[in-house]
């Protein structure tokens, strides 16, 4: 198989490092979540393409079919999903506190309030 | 009833906390909350006994057997991970009481509980599991927790710091993701113990090489090891003071344990420590860490982010203890796990009580506490010594365990590096107890003594200190034997 055969995690690199970029580059707060749930989002597309199998059907039992994807991966993956959107709901939460209390979501701004309190 | 006990100590925190959300009032959750934190501390005790004198204990969650089902283990590490959990969670609850009601709007407070009991849950979760997925979601959990408990500080740049650390814990948590995906790819498996089996057969392969590269990075993020610790001294400077005793006790020491987990159950000591270079990396990141993390602590004007940066360092002990991969190694990184959160916790609650009555815990409101607070100076000084590792106090156990393991491997540098690290420390604590003991107060002070029910929690952990320094068989027995079978040297 050619390296270009797996191209599944070649997509999923890609948007690994985007989003893991948009955290580090980014000064507004509300970017970095939204980079943060890319790269996420990129761990998630990892496991569910790990548990394809070729020519295999959905796992749900059927007379006639004898290969079936394997399904531990997406149970895995709907529970680190549901985690996902819990800190993405807690950060947007911090986000609006940080709001009310700086004025501000940009990281720069923040830092230099911080700086001279 | 008592085969049980293995879910149970995660199961009662986990319930208890959404019912904490629901009372009202400030006592009736903090009530809630110190019931399950003792019942939670007897399970872990009994669980310990059980497994010092049966062996390592199974519990098939649902009744379904592993591989396939979700098991439960406990040896003797989790065990006493677990222990120690429950013990400071029993301590420092009682002394949340009055600390964090001065601290913490009153409609605030029921949310307060049931985040400390999430992190329990959390905590003990990781520590009880033996399937690495699950410890992704207790992980989750805890550090979820976590953030909320932060973010409950006073100060409005308890949000910011809480923010970050939401960004690097979950960038960790996800890289420790990635890792277990990999692992999983490579084996079909998810049991600890099972991947420990399949592991060899695939090990030389570059899908495993970074598994393990994901999963340490991961881990060290969570465990503050330098120069990964950037989310640490703001998370527990501006953290209300009880739940900083808190985590400064718990959290890291559990990524702590993940971390040997890993390294010596899944991975091995072969591959872990001969195969791959993780020694050198390690060893040399914690002595940065022990070094540079101390003389920062040193010129610190806010005395709990100088505690803070003493841990970055202390983590750094650990690590060394753990990255020199041999029994007498392995069992003075346990060892100084269990006595840096018997001192942290004694530490920082000393510091709750300074908080309580001076209303901050910069230096200057060190300023002749010596004379109005004896109580509280005292317990602090005693922290410190132990901190430092003066002879009959926890600190000095565990120090010269470490000394003696480096001196095992022959390697003396190490020792001074050890000793170096250790004096600085004397002198950002002789800085402390300069002043609270030699100058006097700027007002004639109206200070006087924190109240009973914030000393005698503080007491309570600085007597341990010394008695678990002087009367060393149990935690050293525990920490022994729990080496012994990690590093496969039986008996």
């Amino acid at each position: 198989m050619t390296s270009l055969g797996l191209y599944n995690y070649w997509i999923v690199i890609a948007l690994m490092m985007l989003g893991l970029y948009t955290v580090i580059s980014r000064g507004n707060l509300v970017k970095k979540l939204i980079g943060l749930g890319v790269f996420q989002t990129a761990v998630f597309f990892m496991y569910i393409s790990m548990g394809f199998v070729k020519d295999g059907a959905a796992p749900i039992l059927t007379e006639g079919v004898e290969v079936y994807s394997n399904p531990l991966p997406h149970v895995l993956i709907l529970t680190a999903i549901v985690v996902g959107v819990a800190t993405l709901a807690l950060g947007l939460a911090l986000v609006i506190r940080i709001k009310e209390a700086y004025g501000s979501v940009d990281d720069d701004e923040l830092q230099a309030m911080d700086n001279a309190s | 009833m008592d085969a049980h006990f293995q879910a149970l100590i995660v199961v009662l925190p986990l319930l208890a906390a959404p019912l904490a959300a629901l009372l009202r009032g400030r006592t009736g959750p903090w009530l809630l909350a110190t019931l399950v934190s003792w019942a939670m501390l007897g399970l872990a005790l009994a669980l310990l006994l059980k497994v010092q004198a049966e062996g390592t204990l199974s519990y098939a969650l649902g009744g379904w057997a592993a591989p396939i089902g979700i098991e439960y283990r406990l040896d003797a590490l989790n065990a006493f991970v677990q222990v120690l959990l429950a013990l400071v969670a029993a301590v420092v609850l009682p002394f949340m009481h009055l600390s964090a009601a001065q601290e913490i709007d009153e409609e605030r407070l029921p949310g307060l509980y049931a985040a400390v009991l999430l992190l329990l849950a959390g905590l003990t979760g990781i520590t009880a599991t033996g399937d690495a997925f699950n410890v992704f979601v207790f992980l989750e959990i805890s550090s979820l927790a976590t953030y909320t408990l932060i973010a409950l500080g006073q100060d409005r740049r308890a949000l910011t710091s809480a923010f970050r650390y939401l960004i690097m814990g979950t960038i960790g948590a996800t890289f420790f993701l990635i890792g277990v995906g990999l692992l999983y790819g490579m084996t079909g498996t998810l049991n600890m113990a099972d991947l420990g089996e399949r592991l060899p057969a695939v090990a030389d392969t570059r899908t495993v090489h970074t598994a393990v590269a994901f999963l340490v990075v991961g881990v060290c993020l969570k465990l503050a090891l330098f120069p990964l610790h950037l989310w640490l001294p703001n998370a527990y400077t501006y953290a209300p003071s009880a739940v900083s005793a808190l985590l400064a006790a718990t959290s890291t020491k559990v990524a702590v344990y993940v971390l040997i987990r890993f390294l010596y159950t899944v991975f091995g000591v072969e591959f872990s420590f001969g195969e791959l270079p993780l020694t050198s990396i390690l060893v040399v990141l914690a002595m940065l860490g022990m070094l540079i993390a101390s003389a920062v602590a040193i010129g610190q004007q806010e005395v709990k982010r100088l505690l803070a940066y003493s841990s970055v360092a202390q983590v750094g002990y650990m690590v060394l203890g753990i990255a020199l991969a041999t029994t007498a190694g392995l069992t003075a990184a346990l060892l100084h796990l269990f006595n840096h959160a018997l001192m942290k916790s004694a530490l920082f609650l000393a510091l709750g009580c300074i908080a309580f009555r001076m209303g901050g815990t910069r230096v200057e409101h060190f300023k002749g506490i010596g004379r109005s607070m004896p109580w509280t100076s005292a317990a602090f000084v005693a922290g410190g010594l132990s901190l430092i590792g003066v002879p009959l106090t926890v600190g000095f156990i565990s120090k010269w365990y470490l000394v003696l393991a480096a001196i095992g491997q022959g390697w003396w540098w190490l020792v001074v590096v050890i000793l170096i690290s250790s004096l600085m420390a004397v002198v950002y604590i002789w800085r402390l107890v300069e002043v609270a003991y030699f100058e006097t107060p700027a007002e004639r002070d109206r200070h006087h003594e924190a109240p009973l029910s914030l000393l005698l929690p503080t007491w309570l952990l600085v007597a341990l200190n010394f008695w678990l320094g002087i009367d060393t068989r149990l935690t050293v027995g525990v920490a022994e034997s729990a080496a012994r079978a990690l590093t496969g040297g039986g008996s």
